[in-house]
């Protein structure tokens, strides 16, 4: 499997895009404890692209998500968002660059309401557009309007991932990094969710970096896609290379995904 | 397929309306002659010596009143579980909706009649009291419960702005208290200080030693923040104990000044207060004074909370309490907002115990032990952590409740002349803890009120929904 990688090619993506990362990580190795969960990983998101990572449970997808929010922190190697180097900068400095996350296990404040969480999400900008906002995450996701002032725990699960995202929203990211949105959700919820995720990013030119296992939505979506195996990035590609790719077809669409 | 469900209902129905009282009498005689069996060999006679003697004394009296309790205890029993499955059997039309169409819920009822009625009875206390009383001196001792009340009820307030709303588990918080209590008790009597002064000066002393206490403990969170906490407590009041030079040690600090009325003494001189207004001189009047002035702090430590649970930083204490790690995610320093919120309960615990300083005019080491923490951490989790208007009632609760036990001589004519109702306030105190955690075991008040009210209150119960961690 991870010799395989070649076929595809470990090809740089600024060979082939001239566009200056938006962010770029390069050599990232990060610990817990002794043990190593990302072993050198090197990737881009260059502006304006839906950059997804596919890979099994436990290759270190999630891992690479907090490594670039700085929790944990990469002990080798280095992380630049902007033309900045973000390595060693504490976590909500991070997100006040313009950086908003959707953490793994969506993580929204459950006896908070709807609203006290999304302003929650607006608090780093000063609250100062809170209201155009609110309109706007209200537009794109109507159920949330409806449970305004309801508790976040009361929400269904569906609802807390689209409620975990429009936080995320109202910071107003450049870059949006969600992990597993599509976890434990209904194929149409899945949907619904991957539509507004490419809206997001064709109509407001968001940049979206996915952390999926939904292989198939994922690459679907996305421009360019990496695949993560242990620890290493094994192949990199566009959506469609990967896709079409047998090995991936072999390890992560194999089974109804249709 | 439908019928024999009606019918087993109908039957549950009938069964449970007609409460079976023959046979609950029966069950209740049957415990009762059990215990009187079993109370024959440990409680009818009692051994009394007398010099070389050993005499039996019966005591028949009590074994009738425990059999008579049991009894009772039997049939309520009954009762009880008669009506709660005839509650079962006939289920409200509304339990269906429940969720999404709450009625107004505990909380609400209790603010919108609760918070006038209690703060209506606040501000008038000493003159009801006065009233009932039919004197001054007569209502001291219920001026004085009123002050110790409180002074918990401002504890309890203050300490929820940590445990409640930034979910930091305090043990150590009577520390605070202390540093309050005795940076008024230093500089009034050092420096000459007036406690106007000395107020706010015991504020900001007690935030910096919150901030102190703080910094190490960033990292901690739960149990292993607990005990940190609990240790601080036992710092300082070691410290206050062992540096004689400065704190007097364990004989304390005495002849404190009294407070005045902004400047004028409640003395019975020419430039007293009762002079000064006219009125005959009376005791009472600094009594009725410093119960205003501790209202007015609490009342106080009540608006400042209750203000900045709608700024961003009283929100981002509860963003950090419900999920730290989201919290960060979303931009927030959480090292400043655990700090603000130490600070912030640290600075109220100072201005309580700048008041205790003034109003008793003696501090030693000993009324800042564990057990005073434990107290206001009892108030603040019995009340329901974060609601406001349940601390207050936990503190009436926890602080008033012993008072009254006080107050129960009739049972000595029961159980004798030697018996003290007051003993036995740790084991009400701890059996009320245990019904706590069974019945209510988010406080009496669990639910928290949003801090943005869009149209109309909505409330679903907090127990139905899962506490965060992190």
């Amino acid at each position: 499997m991870s010799t395989a990688g070649a076929n595809i090619a470990m090809q740089n993506p600024q060979a082939s895009t001239a566009r200056q990362p938006l962010l770029s990580v390069r050599g990232v190795k990060t610990y817990y404890g002794n043990i190593i969960a990302l072993k050198g990983v090197d990737m881009d998101v260059n502006e304006g692209e839906i950059v997804t990572l596919i890979g099994a449970n436990g290759a270190g997808k999630s891992t690479l998500m907090m490594t670039i929010f700085g929790n944990p922190r990469a002990r080798e190697g280095t992380i630049t968002y902007a033309g900045r180097d973000i390595t060693k900068m504490p976590t909500h400095e991070i997100a006040r660059m313009s950086i908003a996350q959707s953490p793994e296990g969506r993580r929204i404040f459950p006896r908070m309401t709807v609203y006290e969480n999304l302003q929650m999400g607006a608090s780093m900008n000063g609250m100062a557009y809170f209201d155009q906002d609110l309109e706007r995450v209200c537009t794109l996701f109507p159920r949330l309007k409806e449970r305004l002032q309801q508790r976040g725990g009361t929400l269904s699960g569906g609802e807390q991932q689209m409620l975990a995202i429009a936080r995320a929203l109202m910071s107003r990211p450049k870059l949006l990094l969600l992990d597993e949105p599509s976890l434990g959700l209904a194929p149409l919820i899945v949907k619904q969710i991957f539509q507004i995720i490419k809206e997001l990013n064709e109509k407001d030119g968001m940049t979206v970096f996915l952390v999926e296992q939904n292989a198939y939505h994922a690459l679907k979506l996305a421009h360019r896609g990496y695949v993560m195996v242990t620890g290493n990035i094994t192949m990199s590609g566009t959506g469609k290379e990967l896709l079409d790719d047998p090995q991936v077809k072999a390890a992560y669409l194999e089974g109804g995904h249709h | 397929m439908n019928a024999p469900s009606i019918t087993t209902t109908a039957q549950t129905n009938t069964v449970s309306r007609n409460f079976d009282l023959a046979a609950a009498f029966k069950d209740a005689l049957k415990a009762a002659l059990i215990t009187l069996g079993l109370s024959i060999p440990i409680l009818s006679y009692k051994t009394n010596q007398s010099g070389a003697d050993l005499f039996l004394t019966s005591r028949w009296g009590l074994v009738a009143i425990v059999c008579a309790i049991v009894f009772g205890l039997r049939l309520v029993l009954h009762a009880f579980t008669a009506s709660k499955a005839y509650a079962k059997a006939t289920p409200s039309p509304r339990q269906a909706t429940e969720l999404v169409d709450a009625g107004p819920s505990a909380f609400q009822k209790a603010s919108r009649f609760g918070v006038p009625f209690f703060l209506g009875v606040a501000l008038t206390f000493p003159v009801l009291i006065y009233l009932i009383q039919g004197g001054l001196n007569e209502s001291r001792y219920w001026v004085d419960l009123g002050i110790l009340i409180l002074t918990y009820v401002m504890l309890g307030w203050g300490l929820n702005i940590v445990v409640g709303l930034a979910g930091l588990l305090d043990l150590g918080y009577v520390a605070f208290y202390a540093v309050g209590a005795y940076s008024y008790a230093l500089l009034s009597t050092t420096f000459g200080l007036s406690f106007w002064i000395c107020l706010p000066l015991a504020g900001i002393l007690a935030a910096f030693w919150g901030m102190i206490l703080g910094f190490p403990v960033l990292r901690l969170r739960g149990d292993y923040l607990a005990i940190v906490t609990l240790a601080f407590g036992e710092i300082i009041r070691l410290v206050l104990i062992n540096w004689v030079d400065l704190t007097n040690g364990g004989a304390g600090i005495s002849s404190i000044p009294r407070a005045t009325f902004f400047g004028i003494p409640f003395t019975a001189g020419e430039d007293g207060f009762a002079a000064t207004f006219g009125l005959e001189f009376n005791g009472m009047h600094r009594m009725i004074f410093l119960y205003y002035l501790i209202l007015a702090l609490a009342l106080l430590t009540n608006f400042v909370t209750m203000r900045l649970r709608k700024l961003p930083v009283g929100r981002a204490w509860e963003a950090l309490r419900e999920d730290e790690i989201a919290c960060r995610s979303l931009g927030i320093n959480t090292t400043n907002t655990k700090l603000t919120a130490f600070a912030i309960g640290a600075m109220f615990g100072g201005f309580a115990g700048s008041f205790f300083a003034v109003r008793q005019g003696f501090v030693s080491p000993e009324s800042f032990n564990f057990l005073e923490s434990a107290i206001i951490l009892a108030i603040v989790v019995m009340g329901g952590m974060g609601s406001q208007i349940g601390v207050a009632i936990a503190a009436i609760v926890l602080v008033g409740g012993p008072e009254v036990l006080r107050n129960l001589t009739f049972l000595q004519s029961v159980f004798g002349t030697g018996f003290d109702p007051n003993e036995y306030r740790l084991l009400l105190f701890g059996a009320g803890m245990v019904a706590m955690m069974v019945w209510r075991p988010r406080g009496l008040i669990s639910e928290r009120e949003p801090s943005v009210i869009l149209k109309e209150r909505k409330a679903i119960s907090g127990s139905l929904v899962k506490e965060g961690h992190g």
